[in-house]
């Protein structure tokens, strides 16, 4: 294995009772790569990213990420490790401010303990300066400095998935994992966002793996892609190999071409 | 000195203030032997509540088997004072330690389950810590324990309250808090988040249960006679109904609820059933009007009218 290898999937296989939601997949990503994973619904992309974060745990197969396996390890272990996600389906801290939302992402890099906490002695004083400032500095990354006290369920639903970016961003990941970041959003949110998305890759020293339904978007930014149908791999490549090959023509658009 | 202990030094001044008009209201005998005993119990129940609310407020664990915990730490004190003559403090440090050994022991296993599965298990050990303990011999069993040394006054009880709502606001002001605020809202975020939930499900447990633990040492030790059935489900029905009525993760909250209680149950002392109906007609006004409770998710620090004075104390600037 390459030292530049960040993560790697063997053979993983994932069964629902009967149903086999994703089978034999193998995926291998470089450090700071973007890569994009798209396929139609229900073609087991979501399941891809529950397996590599420890939700689930495959039913067959080996992960491995930074030289190590992490099957079988708790989703919060694997957090730690190094990977953090967002989730299709929002799921932020909804009755907490935006601050807190992130402030709490904070906690694997938190260093004080009990007593520290109670009698605020020792490092609390200085880690919670820190994560704030911190917190702060993220958030205005990710154009939300203004609503910084706004209860998250308050925020335009633009803004709540920004802000579940910043908090994946808050536990200092070296995979992040993006399910559908632009779901919902307008042509023109979604065009910052792929900007953003660019620019914190180049200045966090990140490597994405990302999630999406828009072709267009993919196209623009991924480097390589990964197809599934069916939850297998029909096509892998970078986005024009993608685009002219034929197999992902057909399970994608039927008779339609890309574009 | 940081902006943050000094405004804790301030608030415990503050606390010495109040501390000291109650000692000599009750000193000039102002506050009648009727009404000290209750201003010992509101005391008690905001250790009660405001323990409580740290796991099922704060935590969102829906705990009904707190009163099993203060039992754990009445017992622990008692046979600690009366059978080898320790002082009062060495007793309640005893019962939390003994209440709190249980709650990790006890919330282990069951803070897996969820919601109503929790609250049932809960409920059922609460109820067999009680059971356990009228079948003890050695502390009088059901009849109860005799001879109790009437060792908690005003002062006790006071400073136990203040050490309790100080620790208790800051574990929740702290990473450790966030963590447990985390699992309430959304458990799946917070492990993403990196947060071991189990642990921090069991540690809000560990700390409520030896809470109520002292809260047990100081309720013991203003009788003559403790027995199992001063903690039955109802008791911890009624410290539940302390935490709602206030507002689950609010301490605040907590501190009202245990006066609101107290009294209700003080004034109506000789009209037992037409308590449970007042309790009932408040619970369903309080789920029509204010489903959150008094202060929802809200302290007295952040409420406006008194936001400023609070900012002041922070030495916090406008911006
Ligand atoms: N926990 C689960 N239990 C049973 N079936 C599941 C579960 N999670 C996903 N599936 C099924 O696996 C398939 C792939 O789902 P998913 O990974 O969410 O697809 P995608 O994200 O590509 O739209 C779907 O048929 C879905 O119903
Ligand atoms: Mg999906």
């Amino acid at each position: 294995m390459s030292k530049n290898e960040l993560l790697r999937a063997e053979n993983v296989s994932q069964v629902f009772g009967g149903l086999r939601a994703v089978s034999n997949f193998d995926m291998q990503i470089n450090r700071g790569e973007l890569i994009g994973l798209i396929g139609p619904n229900g073609a087991g992309k979501t399941t891809v990213f529950n397996f590599i974060t420890g939700v689930y745990q495959p039913t067959t197969g080996e992960v491995e990420f930074d030289g190590k396996s992490v099957v079988g390890l708790a989703p919060y272990e694997i957090t730690q490790r190094g990977i953090a996600r967002t989730f299709q389906n929002i799921r932020l801290f909804s009755e907490l401010s935006v601050l807190d939302n992130v402030k709490i992402a904070k906690h694997c890099h938190t260093k004080y303990g009990l007593l520290e906490s109670i009698f605020r002695v020792g490092r609390y004083e200085s880690e919670e300066k820190q994560i704030e400032d911190e917190c702060r500095e993220l958030l205005k990354i990710f154009k939300l400095e203004d609503k910084i006290d706004e209860t998250a369920k308050n925020l335009p639903y633009g803004a709540q998935r920004r802000l579940e970016i910043a908090r994946a961003l808050a536990t200092q990941p070296k995979l992040l994992l993006l399910d559908e970041p632009a779901a919902g959003m307008n042509p023109q949110e979604t065009h910052e966002l792929m900007e953003m998305i660019r620019w914190i890759r180049k200045n966090f020293g990140l490597t994405v793996l990302l999630i999406e339904h828009d072709m267009s978007l993919v196209m623009g930014i991924c480097e390589r892609l990964y197809v599934l149908e069916y939850g297998m791999i029909i096509a892998t490549g970078t986005p024009e190999e993608i685009q002219n090959n034929p197999e992902v023509i057909r399970a994608y658009l039927g008779a339609e071409t890309i574009n | 000195m940081s902006s943050q202990r000094k405004y804790d030094l301030i608030l415990i001044l503050l606390g010495l203030v109040i501390f000291a008009i109650f000692e000599i209201l009750i000193v000039t005998k102002t506050i009648g032997a009727f009404w000290q005993l209750n201003l010992l119990l509101i005391g008690i129940n905001i250790i009660m509540a405001a323990s409580l609310n740290l796991i099922n407020g704060y935590t969102g664990q829906f705990s009904l088997g707190h009163a099993g915990f203060m039992a754990v730490g009445a017992y622990v004190g008692v046979v600690a004072t009366t059978n080898f003559h320790l002082p009062l403090f060495v007793a309640l440090i005893l019962g939390a330690v003994a209440a709190g050994i249980l709650g990790f022991l006890i919330g282990l296993p069951t803070l897996r389950l969820k919601g109503d599965y929790l609250a049932i298990a809960t409920l059922g050990l609460g109820e067999i810590i009680r059971i356990v303990i009228m079948n003890i011999d050695y502390v009088g069993g059901a009849a109860g324990f005799k001879g109790i040394p009437h060792l908690t006054n005003f002062a006790w009880v006071f400073f136990a309250v203040l050490f309790t709502l100080f620790f208790i606001k800051n574990f929740v002001n702290s990473d450790l808090g966030r963590a447990c605020i985390a699992i309430r809202e959304n458990e799946i975020a917070a492990e993403a988040m990196g947060v071991n939930t189990t642990k921090f499900k069991v540690m809000a447990f560990t700390i409520g249960a030896a809470f109520a633990g002292i809260a047990g040492g100081l309720f013991a030790h203003n009788f003559y006679l403790i027995s199992p059935a001063s903690f039955t489900f109802m008791a911890s029905f009624n410290y539940l109904i302390m935490v709602v009525l206030g507002g689950l993760g609010s301490l605040t909250g907590s501190i009202a609820g245990a006066f609101v209680v107290t009294f209700i149950s003080a004034a109506l002392a000789d009209l037992p059933e037409f308590r449970m109906i007042i309790y009932a007609l408040a619970l369903i006004l309080l789920m029509f009007y204010r489903p959150q409770g008094l202060f929802g998710y809200m302290e007295i620090s952040s409420i406006s009218i008194f936001r400023k004075f609070f900012d002041r104390l922070k030495g916090k600037r406008d911006v």
